[in-house]
């Protein structure tokens, strides 16, 4: 049904963390690896050593940000399907191969009844469904949704490949529905966001803002070349450690 | 968006045909006979032929039929179940027209709203993209596809007097279309600043994207190219499409006349329909830095 339900009981998502993502693409990598080998049409490439085109459900984008005062910076920014709330690519489904899960709120596309018209992923602001060239259906992430809940897999496993995999630690997935979980506790204190809050989809993915540099109090820019070079006088050793000091800086 | 062919084709196509169809199904004109036959032949041909066009862009055609399932959500659903039933019904008003010699007129009359409600869920399907600020502007986007139908299925029909009405009315809502699309994305809200949430801290720009290649979402839609030339296809557009067609039918009647005023409104219908997507800007180009 493309109709949206009301409420769902979880609403599982992830939470990027902007100040720590460094842009390694191995999110991207993960992604790409496990949603081809499992659940679904595997996501194809074409002309890959020659002009490439493929389909992915997770793509890092690279911002620069020039601030009033102070020095630009580069944010490196991921971006998968949000799992709206209020998920527009859902309702616009003429064949109800889109929906939204009432248990957790993942929004899935089932791949068996999608007819390919791509009418969805006009209706999704982010860019976050592709259609596949090789299979004609569309894919988009699917939050993991055969690993999170697959009791084949080790327990520490039994998250999304992309959170498994980053070597930052900036990704978090949890359930963005109950304001205790680790990942509300994370939007709460630092300030997570949505993501184009205008078009009124209502994301449950956020966004966590770089926070802003430390800065070291008052130090001298000049202070290493200021600083008297030691020498073996100045260390003033004894005996034969003097003596080898002393020999050792003359070479 | 990318200007596909076959959705060019198949709007600008069942637009006219449902338009002739709802000028058709009240009576204006009643053909009989092989008149008639030719008539619907006609009306068919533009309708449902765009109908089997729209399904060539489609990566499974073979599960069109599933399309028809989610009418109480999606207007494209909606589009469909319009469509078949208008066809349905002016099928049997047209059996009773070519065969019988008789008006079954009822069935005329729901058969031509039919036909307008096809128009206007087509022009939804569009008008309801929030992420495309130009096609979002309700209700200027159904007026437009309705008013270009209705006056092309005038035209088609021989209706003169509303043939000219209809196109001068058309002709309005385009340039009104135009005039506030261009200003649609900005007023929309959406930008870098608020796609990456980084606007307070400083000016956003696109660095580096997250691909080399190209990607469906840039081949589908960011279409930069065709927007250089926009300004000179508006105003072939409009000539062909509005003027031409209402110069015609402002001589003195004669078969060939009508004849070019379709011809030349068909032509500029297709015109529009190109920079309709050509000119489109979906708001995912903001990530890439593009529009
Ligand atoms: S991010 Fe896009 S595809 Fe995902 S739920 Fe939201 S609108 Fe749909
Ligand atoms: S492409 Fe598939 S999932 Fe998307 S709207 Fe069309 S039928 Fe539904
Ligand atoms: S794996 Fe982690 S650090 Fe690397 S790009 Fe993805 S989110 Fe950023």
């Amino acid at each position: 049904m493309t109709q949206l339900p009301e409420t769902t009981e979880r609403k599982l998502g992830l939470v990027i963390d902007l100040d720590t993502c460094v842009g390694c693409h191995a999110c991207v990598v993960a992604c790409k690896g496990w949603n081809t080998e499992n659940y679904g049409a595997p996501l194809s490439d074409q002309d890959p050593y020659g002009t490439p085109s493929g389909t992915f459900l997770n793509r890092v984008h690279s911002y620069e940000i020039t601030p009033k005062e102070g020095t630009a910076k580069l944010v490196h920014f991921p971006k998968s399907c949000l799992h709206c709330d209020d998920a527009p690519c859902v309702t616009v489904c003429p064949t109800g191969a889109s929906y939204k899960r009432v248990e957790d709120g993942i929004v899935l596309v089932n791949e068996d009844h999608c007819i390919g018209c791509g009418l969805c992923a006009w209706a999704c602001p982010y860019g976050a469904r592709e259609m596949d060239a090789a299979e004609g259906v569309m894919k988009k992430c699917t939050l993991c949704v055969d690993r999170i809940y697959n009791e084949n897999l080790p327990e520490e496993d039994r998250e999304p490949a992309c959170v498994r995999t980053c070597p930052a630690g900036a990704r978090h997935f949890g359930d963005l529905g109950d304001p205790d979980s680790d990942v509300s506790q994370l939007v709460a204190e630092r300030g997570g966001m949505d993501l184009m809050p205008e078009q009124g989809t209502k994301p449950v993915n956020k966004y966590l803002p770089p926070r802003p540099k430390d800065v070291l109090d008052e130090v001298d820019i000049l202070a290493p070349l200021l600083a008297t070079p030691e020498t073996a006088e100045h260390r003033n050793l004894s005996g034969f450690l003097g003596w080898l000091d002393r020999t050792l800086e003359k070479i | 968006m990318h200007p596909a062919p076959s959705i060019i084709l198949f709007t600008s196509l069942s637009g006219l045909g449902f338009g002739l169809l709802f000028f058709l199904g009240l009576g204006y004109p009643q053909p009989t006979g092989w008149v008639g036959f030719v008539f619907f032949l006609i009306a068919y041909f533009l309708a449902a032929g765009g109908l089997l066009l729209s399904t060539f862009h489609l990566g499974h055609p073979e599960r069109a039929w599933r399309a028809m399932s989610q009418w109480q959500s999606s207007w494209l659903s909606r589009e469909g179940v319009c469509a078949v039933a208008a066809l349905v019904v002016m099928g049997l008003y047209a059996l009773g027209l070519v065969f019988f010699d008789s008006a079954w007129q009822p069935l005329g009359w729901i058969g031509a709203l039919l036909s307008l409600a096809t128009v206007g869920t087509t022009s939804m399907i569009y008008g309801q993209l929030k992420t495309v600020p130009r096609w979002n502007m309700l209700p200027l986007t159904p007026a437009l596809f309705l008013s270009l139908s209705l006056a092309g299925g005038a035209l088609l029909a021989g209706q003169v007097t509303w043939a000219t009405g209809l196109l001068v009315l058309a002709a309005l809502v385009q340039v009104a279309w135009w005039v506030l699309g261009d200003k649609a994305l900005v007023s929309s809200g959406s930008d870098l600043a608020s796609a990456t949430g980084l606007g307070a801290i400083g000016d956003v720009r696109a660095f580096e994207p997250p691909h080399t290649g190209t990607n469906y979402l840039l081949s589908e839609m960011v279409h930069v190219v065709g927007r250089a030339h926009a300004l000179k296809l508006r105003a072939i557009a409009f000539g062909l499409g509005f003027v031409l067609p209402v110069l015609f039918l402002l001589l003195p009647f004669n078969h060939l006349w009508g004849v070019l005023a379709v011809l030349a409104h068909v032509a500029g219908v297709l015109v529009s329909r190109w920079l309709f997507f050509a000119e489109a800007e979906h708001v995912v180009g903001i990530y890439y830095g593009k529009r």
